[in-house]
């Protein structure tokens, strides 16, 4: 057997009475890989994820699992998990019971079902839990409960959609690291579906950036932030997102194109000797540095990072620069134009 | 304890007792007092020209038990309480999951299974009376089809008790699909997802996961059959009249006539405060026991 991807979909659409859910979605996912699909709200993401569950069925194109087609399989015949953006957890049955669930449903041995529960809790930091009801735990451990209950199975693919959505920020960080360290640990193949760049873009080796129902690049994060296809992306990955620049503003590009330039390769110098001459609108302290937002009549979203506690007053006017050689040129309709290095 | 915290505590109690107010007059108007009414009434004799009024203790009791229809009437009630009870609910859970599942015409579906119930009693028994009539009912047309002889369902002491038996169930069965379609309605999708990608059957999710979420619904469900296979009766003054030969009378029904036939008040009033009783060890049951069993959201 040839070592394809472990995970292809091809071309695939669905729809619903002729309104668009996703279309066009091509991706292939590496065993023991960690993919995440990222964008906007209403992007197709959860249908992405719920076509490759099996929760969905598509209207065209194909989907292989382990070299198998399983396009039209059931979800149980696709021998993977699935951690849900509502976690799903049964709520009369106990946390030991909603673990175990589909290995009891499976017919595992009970002696089996209990040492793998006892390690599904380990590993989640739930041990001492077993008796509570779902109701009884805080929505970070809900979202442990749901861990669990993915792991428990021991399937090698396993599909996350939004899963730290309802936790608040410090235990994100926390859940994120756990959820990349059982992923290393079991070298299970993970699909995770969120709306937050940051997160995809530290926990994914590969990052499929959607929007309106079709993906807009497939990539590392560091590719998808140094070399974006096209406009969208541009704006939507890094923190703070890529200003564009329209060619009226500066000399020596066609008409139409667009430029896009990071913050941190814009340089504040003293009035005169700048590129562009931009109103400060607002100052944000970040902790190490210090964002200064600009405002510029050819331009969005440009902003430049002076390090340190650095606020400047709003409504001055300041000269910056950078060199082309940082610049990202996009072409009229947005689509990135490979520069001649 | 401080006299704030004291004070407060105080206000709250209040606050409590004339939330109740409203609840508690009118329960003691058209509920206590009445039962208890009816208990003292139940000690005395029945008044007759010769004979005063008297206290005669449990004496209405020790005659009612002596009563050989008081038996055969409990026992009718018994049967049909035992049998719609049950059936009623199951066939509501069956269309229920049916009529919750992905059909083509689910609102005619749901609309049809409904429609009994929006009848009253009184309408029904008459168009059962329809399929019951020997020689000229439905029942009897198609039976002759078959060349099956004519069959008096309601007169016939075998068949009457079941013949009002059929009918309830088929009133009761769509009033109590809509509580069960609504429970299952507040089931989230995703759960039926999570145990789909687990690979569980129908079956067992309908066994592990639907039946234990309904828990609530059933008991409400049950306690309201129960009441009515007490309460139910206005088709036997249709169809049967408890007739013939007390083969199809109820307690209700008894009482009814205990009172208002053979106006014997004492007598219906002992009868009344045994179903009383019977009915407040129900209830009981309810709170004590499979409260703590069932899960609530
Ligand atoms: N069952 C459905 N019926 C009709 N349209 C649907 C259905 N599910 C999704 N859609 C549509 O498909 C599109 C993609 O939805 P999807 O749920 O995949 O978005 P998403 O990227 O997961 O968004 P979010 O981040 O808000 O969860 C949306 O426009 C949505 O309205
Ligand atoms: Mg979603």
């Amino acid at each position: 057997m040839t070592t394809g991807p472990f995970v292809a979909i091809k071309d695939v659409a669905k729809r619903w009475n002729g309104q668009l859910g996703v279309e066009g979605i091509t991706l292939d996912i590496p065993e023991g890989s960690f993919t995440a699909l990222l964008g906007p709200s209403g992007c197709g993401k959860s249908t992405t994820l719920r076509l490759l569950a099996g929760l969905e069925l598509p209207d065209e194109g194909k989907i292989f699992i382990d070299g198998k087609d399983v396009t039209t399989s059931a979800a149980s015949d696709r021998n993977l998990s699935m951690v849900f953006q509502s976690y799903a957890l049964f709520p009369h049955l106990s946390v030991a019971e909603n673990v175990v669930f589909g290995l009891k449903v499976r017919r595992v041995p009970k002696l089996e079902r209990q040492k793998k529960l006892h390690r599904a809790l380990e590993i989640t930091g739930l041990l001492g839990y077993e008796d509570r009801k779902p109701g009884e735990l805080s929505g970070g451990q809900r979202q442990r409960v749901a861990l669990a209950r993915a792991i428990v199975a021991g399937q090698r693919l396993c599909l996350m959609d939004e899963p730290l959505s309802n936790l608040d920020a410090k235990l994100r960080n926390s859940v994120r690291k756990d959820i990349k360290k059982l992923q290393r640990d079991l070298g299970i193949t993970v699909v995770y579906v969120t709306h937050d760049q940051t997160e995809a873009m530290s926990m994914a080796d590969t990052v499929v950036l959607m929007k309106d129902g079709h993906i807009q690049q497939v990539g590392p994060p560091e590719e998808l932030y140094n070399k974006p296809n096209n406009t969208f992306v541009a704006e939507f990955v890094g923190a703070p997102a890529m200003a564009l620049i329209s060619s009226d503003g500066l000399s020596g590009f066609e008409a139409g194109q667009r430029l896009g330039i990071r913050a941190e390769n814009i340089q504040i110098v003293p009035k005169g000797e700048g590129r562009l001459t931009c109103t400060i609108t607002e100052s944000e302290f970040l902790g190490s540095e210090t964002l200064i937002g600009l405002d510029h009549a050819h331009a969005t979203g440009l902003c430049v990072l002076k390090s340190g506690m650095a606020l400047m007053p709003e409504g001055d006017t300041i000269d910056i620069t950078f060199t082309d050689e940082h610049l990202h040129v996009f072409d009229a309709s947005g689509q990135r134009i490979a520069t001649q290095t | 304890m401080s006299a704030h915290a004291n004070l407060e505590r105080r206000r709250q109690a209040i606050y409590g007792w004339l939330l109740l107010t409203p609840a508690l007059v009118l329960l003691s108007v058209f509920a206590f007092y009445p039962t208890m009414s009816t208990l003292w009434s139940s000690l005395f004799s029945r008044g007759t020209r010769r004979n005063p009024v008297e206290y005669i203790g449990t004496g209405n009791y020790t005659e009612l038990f002596a009563d050989p229809t008081f038996w055969i009437v409990v026992k009718n009630n018994l049967l049909y309480a035992g049998v719609t009870i049950p059936v009623s609910m199951a066939i509501a859970l069956a269309m229920a999951l049916w009529a919750n599942g992905k059909i083509s015409a689910r609102g005619f579906v749901r609309t049809a299974y409904f429609t009994p119930t929006v009848l009253p009693m009184i309408a029904a028994a008459n168009l059962w009376l329809f399929f019951y009539t020997p020689g000229l009912g439905v029942l009897d047309q198609i039976g002759s089809v078959f060349g099956l002889p004519s069959i008096n369902w309601l007169g016939q002491p075998e068949t009457a008790l079941w013949a009002i038996i059929i009918v309830t169930i088929w009133k009761e069965a769509g009033f109590f699909m809509i509580f069960y379609l609504a429970a299952l309605q507040t089931i989230p999708e995703d759960l039926k997802e999570a145990a789909d990608i687990e690979g569980t059957s129908r079956w067992t999710y309908t066994r592990r996961i639907v039946l234990p979420l309904l828990m609530p619904t059933t008991i409400f469900i049950a306690i309201n059959a129960l009441i009515n296979s007490v309460k139910l009766i206005d088709h036997l003054f249709i169809l049967t009249k408890g007739g013939p030969s007390d083969a199809s009378k109820l307690l209700l029904y008894y009482i009814w006539e205990m009172a208002f036939a053979f106006f014997d008040a004492p007598q219906a009033a002992a009868m009344t405060i045994l179903v009383i009783g019977v009915l407040a060890i129900v209830a009981a049951a309810k709170f004590l026991y499979l409260d703590k069993r069932t899960h609530y959201q």
